[in-house]
């Protein structure tokens, strides 16, 4: 008898590259993103209206903005609280610039500069000094959001110019919005930054190991100052698209919405601790949590009552893995 | 010497440079009936501030509070509208309980599944917040709806205080009792300490993390009834955002936000420092958007301060390590 075990060729790889595929976070997210798409189009007559899909996808399109930014920030293994206040810094400096007769281009500039900044604070605070991101951002979300209510009081900045809508509310062809264009062409500008660059590759070596990364040429600070730039400036180009699509700067604005970003990252397969997460996880989940608003919205809803389907959805998707896995063990 | 270097007498200090600044403005501010009508109106943040310290010295953290706390509240109102019969003490039982079972939720989402404590509290702030609307309708509870035993407790005087204030200070001898004279105590400073260690000394760190959770969550439920009551209305909204003060509240008072590092008193000056600036803006006339801002500005200062503090401490072992050698 021979010993069979000895002829047996070893595999190069333990799982097939189709196998990993199907069992990966981006495959289970796709699947239920097709399964609520099925289910609301089943449950209600509108959804299936290209007018109504377009409109819907406001529902994610600013906050994905900002959650592509996000991602490379908890991958690094820090996180940014403070977006939603730079929002609304950044809004409210728009507003107050308005004041003065500045035009649309001037407006822009000031959005994304306002955003840049309050990037650069968190940035310097976090790297030069040396503290935990989550601590600074609290902090910061605090003196942002406490400088525009400072600013706004309980008032509101209205009659923001005609040329200044298209952001928010412009069509680049047929049911594409304008928002939607720049979210594709973001998600395609982060998705090649962080799994084609040598940038990316240094974004995933900070957050499984500084000490290492720092041991192996990595300029770790640069590179985790550069991620709170980034996030700033994303978060004042929501700031410009959000505001253009209300029309106005009111103090509630973007109340909220680092909580949304958080979970659509987290949802998106990115651990939130850090080191591994992929830019097409969080495009999935962008429109996972877009469709689960829209279809419950036109099912009458309530926004509040969404939030419950929200928030089960971010502990379900991350609990379900981890208990299969356990069962299995 | 040692008092004086640390973070409770900085802080004390801060507090006293505080209040003399708020007194060359207005006098009457210090006056000790206005002093405890200031400590009153701080004791939901104290109470919960105490809560979030132990969950944070465990190496996790709790922004389920303000929800938890509005749930609670709101629990509380319904049942006292529906049963008006039902003693006060009852609802506060049952609300406690709810509480601790709502932190129950988070404990066993964290220890048995695994999930870092930030989603899990993220999730379960939305959830929260939703079923508050699922059970009210949407409808606020006012103050004719409730009975008023209900509305009364909180500030009925007992030996010239208000029971709010009695309640705060009931929760600060028994945190202070529980994280200096138990065993339960020192292990969730072991827990956030050194986990490994932890383990090894035969602590287990899940179910540490897990009893704090529940005692935040016990803290919330009892806090939603003395909220709900004090300002006789419970709505959905009650106390959004109140989890950010709550932090902000033990990061100013020395709470290290990695765990293992914190006091009872930092934790109670802290609140209190918040409280102060709240009830001093209006009477110092400065407008109440300000209000935001400075507490923004308190928190970072506060964490600057911390690290020097504790990177001043890693040189002075060296030192001594090299004077050995």
């Amino acid at each position: 008898m021979t010993d069979t075990s000895l002829h047996r060729r070893l595999p190069d790889r333990l799982t097939t590259r189709t196998q990993r595929l199907l069992r990966s976070w981006e495959v289970l997210l796709l699947a239920v993103a097709v399964a609520i798409f099925t289910f609301n189009a089943l449950a209600s007559p509108y959804f299936l209206n290209v007018w109504n899909l377009s409109d819907a996808t406001f529902n994610f399109t600013e906050k994905a903005m900002i959650a592509f930014a996000m991602a490379l920030l908890i991958i690094a293994g820090e996180i940014d609280l403070s977006v939603a206040a730079i929002v609304a810094l950044a809004s409210t400096a728009m507003g107050y610039a308005l004041q003065f007769g500045v035009g649309t281009p001037g407006l822009v500039a000031i959005g994304l500069g306002t955003g840049l900044a309050c990037g650069a604070f968190n940035g310097f605070l976090v790297t030069r000094l040396g503290l935990a991101s989550i601590v600074v951002t609290i902090g910061t979300m605090s003196l942002f959001r406490g400088i525009s209510s400072i600013v706004l009081g309980d008032g509101a900045f209205n009659g923001y110019p005609a040329s200044f809508a298209v952001f928010g509310q412009g069509y680049v062809w047929w049911v594409i919005t304008v928002e939607l264009a720049i979210f594709a062409v973001l998600a395609v500008v982060f998705g090649v930054l962080l799994h084609r660059t040598n940038f990316g590759r240094a974004v995933y070596a900070i957050g499984n190991n500084p000490t290492a990364a720092l041991f192996s040429g990595v300029r770790v600070d640069r590179v985790r100052f550069i991620l709170f730039l980034l996030t700033g400036l994303m978060a004042g180009l929501a700031a410009v698209c959000l505001t253009s699509r209300l029309g106005s700067t009111r103090p509630s604005i973007a109340m909220g919405m680092e909580l949304e970003v958080v979970t659509m990252v987290v949802l998106g397969g990115v651990n939130i601790l850090g080191g591994s997460g992929t830019i097409p996880g969080v495009v999935i989940a962008a429109f996972v949590m877009g469709l689960v608003t829209f279809g419950l919205g036109l099912l009458n809803v309530p926004g509040i009552v969404m939030s419950i389907f929200v928030g089960a959805l971010l502990i379900g998707v991350i609990a379900l893995p981890r208990l299969i896995g356990k069962l299995r063990a | 010497m040692t008092f004086l270097r640390s973070r409770e007498a900085v802080l004390t200090g801060a507090l006293l440079v505080l209040l003399a600044l708020i007194a060359t403005r207005f006098p009457g501010f210090i006056a000790p009936a206005n002093l405890a009508a200031v400590f009153n109106d701080t004791a939901p943040l104290i109470i919960l501030a105490l809560g979030q310290m132990v969950v944070i010295l465990t190496r996790c953290i709790d922004l389920s509070v303000a929800a938890n706390l509005a749930l609670c509240g709101m629990v509380a109102a319904l049942l006292n509208v529906a049963f008006p019969g039902l003693p006060v003490v009852v609802i506060v039982a049952a609300v406690t309980a709810l509480g601790a079972a709502l932190g129950a939720v988070n404990g066993l989402l964290v220890w048995k599944v695994g999930i870092p404590p930030i989603v899990v509290t993220l999730g379960t702030l939305t959830i929260f917040r939703g079923v508050i609307f699922l059970i009210s309708d949407g409808a606020w509870v006012n103050a004719h709806q409730m009975t008023d035993p209900f509305k009364a407790l909180p500030r009925s005087a007992l030996l010239g205080l208000p029971v709010m204030s009695w309640c705060a200070i009931a929760v600060i001898v028994g945190t202070a009792v529980l994280v200096w004279r138990t065993a339960l105590g020192r292990s969730f400073y072991a827990v956030g300490g050194n986990p490994h260690a932890a383990v090894y000394t035969g602590i287990d760190v899940g179910r540490t993390q897990f009893t704090a959770f529940v005692l935040s969550g016990a803290l919330a439920g009892l806090t939603g009834y003395l909220w709900v009551a004090r300002y006789a209305v419970a709505y959905v909204d009650i106390a959004a955002g109140f989890e950010l003060d709550v932090i902000a509240a033990c990061v100013i008072g020395g709470i290290g936000i990695a765990g293992g590092i914190g006091s009872v008193g930092g934790a109670v000056l802290g609140a209190l420092f918040l409280g102060v600036i709240k009830n001093a803006l209006p009477v110092v006339d400065i407008s109440p958007f300000w209000q935001m801002a400075i507490s923004g500005a308190a928190i970072i200062t506060a964490v600057i301060l911390n690290s020097r503090t504790r990177r001043a401490k890693g040189r002075l072992i060296l030192r001594q390590t090299e004077g050995h050698a």
